[in-house]
């Protein structure tokens, strides 16, 4: 017994040894977190001795770990605000790695095909305003589409998530009324509607309650084959979600130094305007020199290589000249 | 204590003196003899193992002793706890937090009174369905069920516990919502509107499913606990109760249940603490709206579901503190209740019997 113990031990320890590794730690945001395992296993696959751990924790648990220093990076769906970048003690640089949109996806009796919704309209029926499929915002940008006088019901996440942060940073900029009464968050105090957890939550109630309207994330919508509506961008086109018109949001918008941008309601006539990056947060010093030089590397592969993996998960790659902005930035302000 | 001895090492005296007390003669003289006889054999195993023979006394005492303090001391370090992470929001609301009816994360203004008033309420309808049918469930089962069923009844009812509570809760989405819509809500609104309790639009999801989800959960924790204590009830006090001629229902009410009450009670304070404490099948369920309306067709919200929700994504000390404040509330609670379910035992038993829960 204890023999045999003692050989399973020894070959714990050879393995271990001939899998010399270095172990890197992140955690945040949950919404990219198909994509980073993805990119994370892929990595090991051709880097046998690197092993990318990563904990989908959330986006504030994210950016909370990664100023307490207990993970080698963080990932967030919004940026750091600048509190909590003059509280951290850890200097980060944010790094966009993906692109996700929000789209509204509504259960309407008698309508089957696709809605246009104006900003106005969005933030109305979010807002409570606006309590009537039949209402005249809706039917005047819907030729031929004929609305039930049926009352809409709204639902949004109960859950905080970065979703409901994209959806409603968009509203606060379409809408004064939705920014000074409601404002952007992970969690808003919703006017009006019913809270489903998760985007499986929100769907569920939108597939149940006739009559209703939610948000859900593209990529949710994409493999559940939900149906959802186009939304009038600032070009006054109505742009339907996709992964092109996705990635076509970050390209007009202007890039900070430091990538922390919005890029809701965006410029472009093809740009569909509810969308945003998701960044992982990397600190610009790391206290493990190795374990930075490792992550460099990373960074770049994920750039390059990785980007390429995207479309299969659904997710939108970022546009070419974010890129090189971002490898710039990568190679100038990480100094393991 | 001093007559727990290992017989092991001293076979031959306690088994000369065990032959009288097999014969059993009277108990003050078989409790002498016990005493006498320990003594002997602790003599003997004190003269041979000088130092072994308190040890493990000593040790065990103070084994359990520590299994004792540790429960006092996991409820003080869990109230330290949540008082220390929620400081900042206690200092910045005050006692205003729990009957505060405000929750914006944006504007930070925190308030916890919806999320009780959900806990209470969905807790309340949940034990109002819940204690009729698992008392019903128990006394069929111990009194009147032929006895292949029984075994066939009590396994589904166990079963109902073995569910995890996140199926509860799919099965609430997509099962029992739109039945509610559909046919139970219209129904309850056309008979029972004038209350005002059944009014307003009907979305499935609200209190209504959240008390019967939950409901269902307790069922199988105060129907297993109460036909336990039923069938502890002794035999002579049925058969005591059909003597005198009293009917079946009688004999049940006065025979079984009025014996079992205590037990019963304590069950339902088990059922109760699960439901408070619910958050999987509630949250899905209950539409997550922290308001506090009169009809049970409105969505609600839960202090254990809002802390689900919100944790994981909560950014900013302020948020957090005000979480974890949430959490001291249910903390409260919890307590108050338990409180009040002990006082309702004392007042049925007249202050006499204590409550095993």
């Amino acid at each position: 017994m204890i023999r045999s113990f003692r050989v399973l031990l020894c070959i714990a320890v050879l393995v271990s040894c001939a899998f010399a590794q270095t172990r890197l730690n992140g955690a945040g945001a949950t919404f990219p977190y198909p994509i980073y395992s993805k990119w994370f296993n892929e990595y090991h696959n051709q880097h046998s001795d690197i092993e990318i751990n990563y904990q989908s924790i959330g986006s504030g648990g994210g950016i909370r770990q990664v100023q307490a220093g207990t993970v080698d990076f963080g990932a967030s769906d919004g940026p750091m605000t600048d509190q909590q970048i003059a509280e951290s003690k850890v200097k980060v640089l944010h790094v966009p790695t993906v692109l996700g949109s929000v789209v509204p996806a509504y259960n309407i009796p008698g309508v089957s095909g696709e809605v246009k919704f104006t900003p106005d309209a969005l933030a109305g029926i979010f807002l409570g305003k606006i309590t009537k499929w039949n209402d005249k915002a809706i039917t005047s940008v819907n030729p031929g589409v004929n609305f039930p006088d049926q009352s809409i019901t709204v639902a949004h996440r109960s859950d905080g998530s970065g979703t409901t942060y994209i959806f409603t940073d968009y509203l606060s900029k379409v809408s004064p009324d939705w920014k000074n009464n409601v404002g952007k968050g992970t969690s808003v105090k919703w006017p009006v509607g019913i809270g489903g957890k998760g985007n499986e939550g929100v769907a569920g109630s939108i597939r149940q309650l006739p009559g209703s309207i939610g948000y859900i994330e593209l990529i949710y919508a994409l493999q559940n084959k939900i149906p959802f509506g186009s939304v009038q961008n600032s070009s006054k086109n109505f742009i339907k979600a996709s992964l092109d018109s996705t990635t076509a949001a970050a390209v007009g918008v202007k890039m900070p130094a430091d990538f922390r941008v919005s890029i809701t309601n965006p410029p472009g006539k093809d740009a569909y305007p509810i969308a945003s990056f998701t960044w992982l947060l990397v600190p610009t010093s790391p206290t493990d020199a190795n374990k930075g030089k490792i992550l460099k590397e990373y960074l770049f592969w994920m750039l390059d290589k990785g980007q390429t993996m995207t479309q299969a998960l659904s997710y939108a790659p970022l546009p070419a000249q974010v890129v090189e902005m971002e490898k710039a930035a990568i190679t100038k302000q990480i100094k393991p | 204590m001093s007559d727990s001895v290992d017989p092991m090492n001293s076979t031959e005296p306690l088994g000369k003196l065990q032959k009288p007390a097999t014969a059993i003669p009277s108990m003050a003289q078989v409790s002498k003899e016990r005493k006498t006889a320990a003594s002997t054999v602790l003599q003997k195993i004190r003269t041979s193992h000088p130092r072994a023979s308190r040890v493990p006394d000593a040790v065990f005492a103070v084994i359990i002793l520590l299994s004792a303090i540790s429960v006092f001391a996991i409820v003080v370090l869990v109230a330290w706890e949540l008082i220390d992470k929620s400081r900042l929001s206690l200092h910045q609301f005050g006692i205003g937090f729990f009957y505060g009816h405000d929750w914006d994360p944006v504007a930070g203004s925190f308030g916890a009174m919806p999320f009780i008033y959900g806990t209470l309420v969905s807790s309340f309808l949940a034990l109002l369905m819940a204690v009729p049918l698992s008392i019903g469930v128990a006394v069929y089962v111990t009194e009147m069920c032929p006895q292949r069923l029984r075994a066939i009844i009590s396994f589904l009812v166990e079963l109902l516990a073995a569910i995890p509570s996140v199926i509860y809760g799919l099965w609430g989405i997509f099962v029992l919502a739109p039945l509610l819509r559909e046919y139970v809500e219209p129904f309850l609104a056309r008979t029972l509107g004038w209350t005002g309790l059944f009014t307003g639009p009907m979305y499935g999801l609200g209190m209504l499913a959240a008390g019967i989800i939950m409901a269902i959960m307790v069922v199988p924790v105060i129907a297993s606990i109460t036909r336990e204590v039923m069938t502890a009830v002794p035999q002579n006090q049925r058969e005591a109760v059909l003597a005198l001629g009293a009917t079946r229902w009688e004999m049940i009410r006065m025979g079984v249940l009025r014996n079992a009450r205590i037990g019963i009670v304590g069950g339902i304070i088990l059922g109760l603490g699960r439901a408070l404490g619910e958050t999987m099948a509630v949250t899905m369920v209950i539409g997550n709206r922290p308001e506090i309306a009169k009809s049970l067709f409105a969505p609600g919200y839960t202090m254990a579901s809002v802390i689900a929700n919100e944790f994981t994504e909560a950014t900013g000390d302020l948020y957090l503190s005000a979480l974890v404040e949430i959490g001291l509330a249910l903390f409260i609670v919890t307590l108050i209740v338990n409180a009040l379910a002990r006082l309702l035992v004392w007042s049925i038993t007249g202050g006499t019997a204590r409550v095993r829960a």
